[in-house]
């Protein structure tokens, strides 16, 4: 290495202040260069999706909840119900609704779930209401002593202890709560669908909603203790089964020990 | 008399161990003179039939309660002592509940075996009380509380009542929500009652309900009081039954005056206890594979929730349907205060269908008006108004029976919960009259076709050409054994009204005429000797 050679090129002294000022210029220029462009597309694409929900609607929704969402004498309004409603009804298959009844039946899911997420980015841009629940209070992660507390305190009376489901007036009930997807129930205690109450965040905090989660987690995976369940039905299903299963056996032991042999 | 099979003799066997079993029956004997006992007890007769055995079984599935229920008392503590649960159960950690429910808890997740311990005793209850039901309808279908057995019937539907209430005792203890429910109820159906209600319920409660009494006293009716009970009134029906003698199916070689059977020792003594280990096994095997009253699901009881679907265990379901069926608005407001007939009426009527099942024996007989001893079985169709109002009971139980799950019903069929009490309020009083008639009428049709056969034989089939050039058809005839059985019962005939020794007929014997007719009015009579002489001539 020469001492005295003339720095040039690369070895000049200020190569690395114009390499540090070319690459923040490229970075800071691409960065605002991407972040407007993207605040863009997120809002192009937005738009797009309310536009194609509007869409959707108009074409299966607005028959019965009017085009401007109004409602009509046979739906009600949607002004303000909020994207968790629309995706509680539509994302269980009980909107569109097969036929009028005492209330919307669950069923396979009309709509893929891109097209439940335009209907639901619709209807919330015509009204505020509550939105799609955040993911972290949908992890079962709450305190399941709590949640059954909760649950059998505010649900169990429609929904059964073991969450069997119930009978209401009029041929409506309440379904049961078994396998039922997190986001459902949260958005369920959230909007009060069919003859469901309202449980909005001052009844029942996010955390407590979480809990309760937790709680129907815990009896969907934990393993039925002390055998098959009879459907958690009770006595109902236990009196049945000794007298058509218990009694049944023993009434045909009874007829093989008193049989005559031939 | 009982009659037996011949024994064969054998001739005594000489090793040591005959020879101590000789030396300690006889050291046994010399001091409790328990031969005598033996003797008697050991030459009863029980004739062979399935519906015989129906009775053992409310009898073994009671010893299978009494073991399990034993092992029980060792870890449940009947405290209602406020406590937080630490037990190994994740959602029920941290929350309060008595000592009664933390203990059945521990007992669920803790003891080893205790699970299975409390399954078993909860199906073997509802076995118990299931089979005395069952045994309770063969007895009445078959006839077997008349004359001399009335009694036994009478001491038979006490243990009905006193299962019933071991029942109710035992599902009250956990002190989970469910059982809490259900005390709520019978303290409401006790506050019903006009006056004194409310006073009682403080009684029983221990002051205001819940309270911190009631688990511990009915524990102590539950394991102390009621088996007492229950097994005082269980030896004396088998003391009654020994004395009694069984009742046996019509069959050659069985009258009214022997048993035809097997002695107790040594086969019947060997099949029943065989038996027992079997009505043992089909338990174990039901709780060791299917959970009952899983009260971790309940949650310790608190007043405020009430599950959706809360029933009683099945023999109450009765009361609970009971309940369920009365319409809306039963109330009378007198000076002030609330009558409450909805309460008060169902209070009244079930005492008294349950009065009617307890004193059929007497009714029937003062209507029969029959004061002889009956040793042989009725077949059901043989006694057509009997087995009607059976019909018509085992119908108006059913219902009521039905109503208690009317919730169920309504989800599970897709029905509106409405509809389905009022089509029960409805076949409360109209399917008990259709199931009489039904089942009247079927006696009597089986009772006519049990005539033809015993009179004409089988039709075969057989088309038979006879010389003359005239076609019959070959009937084939009962052999003597299954004849008998067809024509072999008594016959009644209604009461003729004859005056007394003072020439006056009393409204009393009217009105036993006419229930004697009521019964006995439509009937066929059995074969008579004459008809089938001159029966059997013409085989066609």
């Amino acid at each position: 290495m020469a001492k005295n050679k003339k720095a040039t090129g690369r070895r000049h002294p200020l190569a690395s202040v114009a390499l540090l000022l070319i690459g923040l210029m490229a970075s800071g220029g691409a960065y605002a260069l991407f972040t407007s462009s993207a605040t863009a597309e997120t809002q192009a694409a937005q738009d797009a999706l309310v536009e194609e929900g509007g869409k959707l609607f108009a074409a299966n929704c607005a028959t019965c909840h009017g085009m401007a969402l109004q409602g009509t004498s046979q739906a009600p309004s949607l002004v303000g119900v909020g994207a968790a409603a629309v995706d509680f009804q539509v994302g269980t298959g009980r909107m569109p609704m097969a036929a009028t009844g005492p209330q919307a039946e669950q069923k396979p899911p009309q709509f893929t779930e891109e097209q439940i997420a335009a209907l639901a980015a619709y209807v919330a841009s015509r009204g505020p209401g509550p939105s799609i629940p955040d993911e972290k209070y949908l992890q079962g992660d709450g305190d399941a002593a709590i949640g059954a507390e909760l649950f059998r305190i505010n649900c169990a009376m429609c929904h059964n202890v073991a969450g069997a489901g119930g009978a209401l007036t009029e041929g409506k009930f309440a379904p049961p709560l078994t396998d039922v997807e997190a986001v459902y129930v949260y958005e369920a205690m959230l909007t009060g669908p069919q003859n469901m109450p309202v449980f909005n965040d001052h009844n029942i905090s996010p955390e407590d909603k979480a809990n309760i989660i937790t709680y129907l987690k815990f009896l969907d995976e934990e393993p039925s203790v002390g055998g098959f369940g009879l459907g958690n039905l009770g006595p109902v299903s236990e009196g049945l089964f000794i007298w058509i299963f218990g009694l049944g056996a023993i009434v045909a032991i009874t007829v093989w020990l008193t049989a005559k042999s031939n | 008399m009982t009659t037996t099979a011949p024994t064969t003799e054998t001739k005594p066997e000489t090793g040591r161990g005959m020879r101590f079993v000789g030396w300690a029956s006889n050291y046994i004997d010399e001091r409790t003179s328990i031969s005598g006992l033996v003797r008697e007890l050991g030459r009863k007769i029980f004739p062979d039939h399935w519906s015989f055995m129906l009775g053992e079984v409310a009898l073994y599935s009671f010893i299978v309660i009494l073991l399990s229920g034993t092992f029980l008392t060792f870890f449940f503590q009947a405290s209602m002592v406020p406590v937080i649960y630490d037990g190994s159960y994740v959602p029920l950690k941290g929350i309060e509940m008595s000592v009664a429910m933390q203990s059945t808890l521990d007992i669920s997740f803790d003891i080893r075996g205790g699970l299975l311990m409390r399954q078993v005793h909860h199906w073997a209850a509802l076995l118990f009380v299931a089979s005395i039901g069952l045994h309770m309808l063969r007895v009445f279908f078959t006839g077997a509380f008349r004359k001399p057995r009335e009694i036994n019937w009478v001491i038979g539907f006490v243990l009905f009542i006193l299962a019933m209430a071991e029942g109710f005792t035992g599902y009250s203890l956990p002190d989970d929500l469910l059982s809490g429910n259900g005390l709520r109820i019978i303290d409401g159906m006790v506050k019903g009652v006009p006056i004194v209600g409310t006073w009682i319920s403080y009684l029983l409660f221990g002051g205001e309900f819940p309270g911190f009494d009631i688990v511990g006293r009915l524990y102590v009716l539950h394991i102390l009081l009621l088996p007492a009970i229950l097994i005082a009134a269980l030896g004396v029906h088998m003391v009654l039954l020994v004395i009694n003698k069984h009742t046996q199916f019509a069959a050659p070689g069985r009258t009214n005056d022997n048993v035809v059977g097997v002695p107790i020792m040594p086969v019947f003594a060997a099949k029943a206890g065989g038996f027992f280990f079997i009505i043992f096994g089909v338990i174990v095997l039901i709780a060791s594979l299917f959970q009952i009253n899983p009260i971790w699901a309940y949650g310790p009881y608190d007043p405020s929730p009430v599950s959706a679907g809360t029933q009683p265990d099945w023999y109450i379901g009765f009361a609970d349907g009971a309940l369920r069926l009365v319409p809306p608005g039963w109330e009378v407001v007198i000076f002030g205060f609330t009558l409450s007939l909805n309460i008060l009426i169902p209070l009244l009527v079930l005492p008294l269908f349950l009065a009617i099942v307890a004193f059929y024996p007497f009714l029937e007989g003062w209507i029969t008006g029959d004061k002889r001893e009956h040793h042989m079985a009725d077949r059901p169709r043989n006694a057509p108004t009997r087995t009607a109002i059976g019909a018509a009971g085992v119908t108006f139980y059913a219902v009521l029976w039905a109503a208690a799950s009317s919730d169920l019903i309504a989800t599970h069929f897709k029905l509106t919960i409405e509809g389905v009490i009022n089509a029960l309020q409805a076949l409360l009083f109209v399917a008990p009259v259709v199931a009489y008639f039904v089942a009247k009428r079927v006696c009597l049709a089986l009772q006519k076709k049990d005539r033809e056969i015993a009179l004409h034989g089988f039709e075969s089939g057989r088309i038979v050409r006879l010389p003359g050039g005239e076609y019959i058809e070959v009937h084939e005839q009962l052999d003597e054994y299954e004849r008998w059985k067809l024509v072999s019962y008594t016959d009644y005939k209604p009461l003729m009204i004859r005056p007394d020794e003072r020439g006056r007929i009393t409204v009393r014997q009217r009105i036993r005429a006419g229930f004697s007719r009521w019964f006995f009015e439509d009937r066929i009579e059995p074969v008579k000797q004459t008809e089938l002489e001159a029966g059997h001539g013409e085989h066609h």
